[in-house]
């Protein structure tokens, strides 16, 4: 099947800035696909150009085999698109805006069963600028949904929803994967995406710096990780002592004063120099975790610590 | 091949039903908005009540006080109001609220949105002739209405001014649009030529009527006499032109 997104050395410019600089990525068809990146890592450019607001200044988009700028006319209707904020009259009522956009489209979901999936139908007369945050979020993602599209562009879809409105939120798009719709999200929630993607793709600075199943870029190769927490705060000095012991090859952060994280070559040795440190420095652990990174851990790995190195 | 409830079946919707939907949606919400209803009817019911009346209390037996001349020149300030400041300041919120960037993909065209806001124009110049007409008609308006002339007239005149409202909301901040179409609305009523004929400005009544509003009140007057006005449809038609050109040219779509 070819894939449902193509974007190929893709270069966005701004006032001399690149935004986006020189990104290749795919979506296979009938998947979820996060993309992730901290603020300014140009996912809402990237996900514009595809939704043929922005021009590409260099390189190809592709979407669904169009071109999003050229192709506007057959694509649009093919696609749902979930804007980061606003969207629609201030004065319009909830219910009254999505029937609007339902009749803009030739086959429509009943607006009534939209309305009440996504917990909207309390809201129903409510005037646009009088819903919460969170129900003009949802209201977004209705009117991205309710033409019935193969793919749809979804910005920041549970920003600010309360836990069990995202879980809802979670459910409906997994559920729009199992009906063969595509799904891209860009999200700062890493559970979200860790949850939710089939693919990740995480961007830093317009580029794109790893991508993978959630599994393959947690999973981190040569490395393991080894995460202590204890009952007592570290005596002083103890931490400084263990990272000596473990040496240059293994990286040791102090998280909290009850916690530290150790990575270093995957082989049982370094466990072996934890426990035998505990034992030294009266150590009590209250748990101690292998291995499994969380996507978390790759995503600071990948952006925070280049970030923290450029500054001064 | 099973179908779930988001199996997907995309498609826009045939041109004319999503301009009538456009259309709809649009004249509801001018005439649901207070301030949008004080504009297109309430200041001109006062303006042609006030005048009338004002007139004939100070025994004015001016030719241009009379309202025969009045009645004709507030339907034309009706229709500067909606074409030019409603529209304006809507769209302006439009384009701020990020709704012509979601109608966008929504999928509506350009052409489908502009047609809606058209309509929609016509929808509300409607119900502001029939609530001007019936007030001017019992205050002792006696029209010989010229179809001919009058059509084209609103027409151009709705086109004229909707090309240059669309041009001011498409190139400056949502506030700074409110402001400005506020203001050139006033300025214009003032001293515009469109409820007051040209000549009632003496000298400056040359320059005025080349103004879209002065143009407008200059037809409307004929029209409502019985004749077709052709030199200000002409005026009409270039403004219509021009406005329409440097919009498309200059709109910012976000």
């Amino acid at each position: 099947m070819s894939p449902a997104v193509e974007i190929a050395d893709l270069r966005m410019t701004y006032g001399g800035k690149a935004a986006v600089n020189g990104l290749s990525l795919e979506v296979a068809s009938h998947t979820i696909t996060a993309v992730l990146g901290p603020n300014g890592a140009g996912k809402t450019t990237t996900l514009e150009t595809c939704e043929g607001y922005r021009r590409p200044h260099e390189g190809s988009v592709r979407v669904l085999g169009l071109d999003p700028f050229a192709d506007r006319k057959a694509l649009m209707p093919r696609i749902g698109v979930m804007l980061q904020a606003g969207g629609a009259w201030s004065g319009v009522r909830a219910d009254e805006m999505l029937r609007h956009v339902a009749r803009l489209h030739a086959r429509p979901l009943d607006t009534g069963l939209l309305m009440e999936r996504l917990a909207l139908h309390e809201c129903g007369r409510t005037p646009y600028r009088r819903l919460s945050g969170g129900q003009q979020q949802r209201l977004g993602l209705a009117m991205a949904l309710v033409g019935r599209p193969e793919l749809v562009f979804v910005d920041e879809p549970t920003a600010g929803l309360d836990p069990q409105i995202r879980r809802t939120v979670w459910e409906l798009l997994e559920e729009l994967r199992g009906d063969g719709v595509t799904v891209v999200l860009t999200t700062h929630y890493l559970e979200e995406a860790e949850r939710l993607a089939d693919q990740v793709h995480i961007l830093d600075k317009g580029r794109l710096v790893a991508s993978g199943s959630p599994l393959e870029l947690t999973r981190g190769g040569t490395v393991a990780t080894i995460r202590l927490v204890v009952t007592q705060p570290f005596p002083p000095g103890a931490p400084q002592a263990l990272a000596d012991a473990l040496g240059s090859s293994t990286e040791l952060i102090v998280l909290d004063p009850l916690s530290l994280q150790v990575s270093g070559p995957a082989d049982g040795s370094t466990l072996a120099v934890v426990s035998r440190w505990c034992e030294q420095h009266g150590v009590l652990p209250e748990s101690l975790t292998l291995g499994q990174r969380n996507l978390e851990d790759v995503f600071l790995e990948l952006t925070g610590r280049e970030t923290g190195g450029v500054n001064g | 091949m099973t179908t779930g409830t988001f199996t997907p079946a995309p498609g826009a919707a045939p041109l004319p039903r999503q301009v009538l939907a456009q259309t709809a949606m649009e004249a509801k919400l001018m005439l649901r908005n207070g301030e949008q209803l004080l504009l297109a009817v309430v200041i001109p019911l006062i303006v042609l009540v006030g005048a009338v009346k004002g007139a004939s209390r100070l025994d004015l037996q001016s030719q241009h006080t009379s309202v025969d001349v009045l009645a004709p020149g507030v339907l034309a300030l009706a229709v500067m109001s909606t074409a030019f400041t409603s529209l304006a300041i809507a769209t302006g919120f439009e384009r701020r609220y990020g709704v012509l960037k979601r109608l966008g993909t929504a999928p509506l065209s350009r052409g489908a949105l502009l047609g809606g806001k058209i309509g929609a124009l016509l929808c509300v110049e409607v119900l502001q002739f029939l609530v001007i007409g019936t007030a001017g008609l019992m205050l002792g308006w006696s029209p010989s209405i010229s179809v001919v002339g009058l059509l084209p007239t609103v027409l151009l005149g709705t086109a004229a001014f909707a090309g240059l409202g669309m041009l001011l909301a498409g190139t400056l901040r949502a506030e700074a649009t409110l402001a400005a179409a506020n203001l050139v609305y006033l300025l214009l009523m003032a001293g515009g030529a469109v409820v007051l004929p040209a000549e009632a400005y003496g000298g400056l009544g040359d320059v005025v009527s080349w103004l879209p509003s002065g143009a407008l009140g200059e037809a409307m007057r004929a029209a409502c006499e019985g004749s077709v006005p052709g030199r200000e449809l002409a005026v009409l038609a270039a403004w219509a032109l021009g406005g329409g050109v440097a919009a498309a040219r200059w709109f910012k779509w976000e």
